[in-house]
């Protein structure tokens, strides 16, 4: 009795809020109708007696992938009017494709046969006593095993694949290199100077870091080492590295010392 | 009387919420004066005072800040969605509570003592991200939205160490049960042949509660408070108290997980005289000791080494120590064959 109610109650605020998830104008609240779909789901389970599979769905699911998903959909700049001028034209399209797969659903559901004992067909039956989540254990780690590391690499080929499309070289971006930050010491960047009284620091070649320290912008892990020896002398360019140096120290960072 | 409370359904539904109120009543006092006693202890390492004002030793001073809270007018900005905006706090704020259903303060005795307790706290702590995401969303302004999206992208990168390390300790006691967890104890604390991974989820739990050195998305320097920059009022008082009651929960797994739960450090007489609940408390006021000592030492990560610290840092330790934990409890024998609850 009560497990009826609580599966009716599962069952039809998950069905409606799927309804919602197709149905809602913004994008936000799709996908946080999408999420209370996802937690009657983990209800459901929980009532059928799978607490493993309720807990995995919704650390998995609504802990992780719909994040993303909402993470995404916040960002996006969803213009209402936009939307509804591509109605007209995208509308037949859409309306095939639907029609397409409904008959495709109607085909296969038709000729759908229930074999009369299924019941009495031989599956993997968890010993008694043994908890649901050491259950499926058994089925996936010792019955299955090979075709659960075939999953994994499945997915470790879909993982690759997603990091070789995403990452790319920006030849002007600016890294830290975290081992050289590491290995920097206070004689790398540090000299200490005895300044004459009212003379300031500019004859001593100003207050900057050796030359060898800066990063050389667009020549990629060129950072602590100069490409090209900087040219003596030579008036102080836009980029950092290139300013005139004077027994290794340049000329103040911000210009406000002069030469 | 025993009868009516065990097998009749008004008797049992009056025992749960009796059960609940025994956790939630000495949890919100607990949060209550965990604001104090962090002003306090910042204060004595600060060499200030703090409140000293309302009350011996300022211990009135959480309940004013309360009728404070309560009594200011609450603002909601134009332009947010209404709904959402008032939903986030009060999530935030209940999942919080909704943790403790499963922590078990003694042998046996929680609310709910589930076989799949740690996945369920897992499970809720994965979800405090909402109410920081829909926070930053719903208020209609950059900086609570920029608060919110750091938020979401700290919590989810932590949460994959917290579950490796959670599948270390589990691969040690062979359940999911939090009460067996804390039996598999008995003999040595995990903090002890897992150190570690007790590092590693004790700071993972900082990043996971937003807490300083890790507080990026209410980082008061660039973000002005972050999330819920956009927040006054009660709503305000529920993200304050969801994210203390998340570092008292979090303390808790730690304790659990880690610290052997409601046992004592020797299982001889003049530690067996204090009872299991005390030792728990104990354990737990010990570590949001340690929250709040951190807050008041190191200064607050910059957002690329924070996810460099948890990608590339954690994620790979706390792989290779799971791995190292199964191989040397396969070695020598010692593998518990699981579903023993």
């Amino acid at each position: 009795m009560m497990t009826q109610i609580v599966f009716y109650v599962f069952a039809t605020v998950l069905v409606l809020s799927a309804g919602m998830v197709v149905s809602a104008r913004n994008p936000v609240h799709s996908v946080l109708f999408l999420i209370l779909a996802f937690f009657n789901a983990a209800g459901l389970f929980l009532v059928a007696g799978a607490e493993f599979l309720a807990m995995i769905l919704v650390i998995v699911y609504v802990g992780a992938v719909a994040v993303l998903f909402l993470f995404v959909v916040m960002m996006l700049d969803v213009r209402f009017a936009q939307m509804r001028e591509g109605l007209q034209r995208y509308a037949p399209f859409g309306a095939a494709v639907g029609l397409v797969l409904l008959a495709e659903l109607a085909l296969a559901f038709s000729h759908w046969q229930v074999a009369a004992d299924i019941a009495s067909v031989p599956h993997v039956v968890a010993a008694p006593g043994r908890t649901n989540t050491a259950a499926l254990g058994d089925v996936l780690y010792t019955h299955y095993v090979f075709l659960f590391e075939a999953c994994g690499l499945v997915l470790l080929v879909a993982m690759i694949g997603a990091i070789v499309l995403t990452l790319r070289e920006r030849p002007m971006g600016r890294r830290q290199n975290i081992d050289r930050q590491h290995e920097r010491t206070a004689a790398d960047t540090l000299a200490m100077m005895t300044v004459p009284l009212g003379q300031g620091v500019a004859a001593n070649g100003g207050f900057r870091r050796p030359e060898q320290s800066y990063y050389i912008a667009s020549v990629p892990g060129s950072y602590g080492v100069t490409a090209e020896p900087v040219p003596q002398g030579k008036p102080a360019g836009a980029a950092p590295a290139d300013g005139a140096p004077e027994s290794g120290h340049g000329a103040d960072n911000h210009g406000g010392l002069a030469q | 009387m025993a009868h009516f409370f065990l097998h009749t359904m008004i008797g049992q539904v009056i025992l749960t919420v009796l059960e609940a109120l025994a956790v939630l009543v000495p949890l919100l006092l607990g949060v209550a004066y965990l604001t104090l006693a962090e002003r306090k202890v910042m204060a004595a390492m600060q060499l200030r005072k703090g409140p000293n004002v309302n009350g011996p030793f300022g211990v009135l001073q959480a309940f004013a800040d309360a009728i404070k809270m309560i009594t200011k007018e609450t603002v909601i900005p134009s332009g947010a969605n209404r709904f959402l905006f008032l939903f986030a706090p009060f999530l935030t704020f209940s999942l919080a509570m909704t943790a403790w259903a499963v922590i078990p303060t003694n042998d046996g005795w929680a609310i709910a003592n589930i076989n799949v307790g740690v996945l369920y706290l897992l499970a809720i702590s994965s979800l405090g991200v909402y109410g920081v995401l829909i926070a930053g969303w719903a208020s209609n302004s950059k900086y609570a939205f920029l608060g919110g999206l750091r938020a979401a992208a700290q919590m989810v990168s932590y949460e994959v160490s917290i579950g490796l390390v959670i599948v270390s300790v589990l691969l040690a006691v062979g359940s999911l049960n939090l009460n067996d967890i804390v039996l598999a104890q008995r003999h040595v604390w995990f903090c002890l042949p897992m150190f570690p991974m007790f590092i590693i989820f004790f700071i993972s739990a900082l990043a996971e509660t937003n807490r300083a050195p890790f507080d990026l998305p209410e980082g008061e320097s660039e973000l002005v408070a972050g999330f819920f920059v956009e927040y006054s009022a009660l709503a305000f008082g529920l993200f304050f108290l969801g994210e203390y009651a998340n570092m008292f929960l979090m303390s808790g797994m730690v304790s659990i997980l880690f610290l052997g739960g409601w046992l004592p450090p020797i299982g001889i007489a003049p530690f067996t005289w204090i009872p299991g609940p005390l030792w728990l408390i104990a354990k737990i006021l010990f570590c949001l000791f340690v929250f709040i000592w951190v807050r008041a030492t190191f200064p607050r990560y910059r957002y690329d080494q924070l996810m460099r610290l948890g990608w590339k840092v954690f994620l790979p330790l706390s792989l290779v120590w799971m791995v190292l934990t199964a191989g040397f409890l396969l070695a020598t024998g010692l593998l518990p064959q699981g579903g023993a609850s």
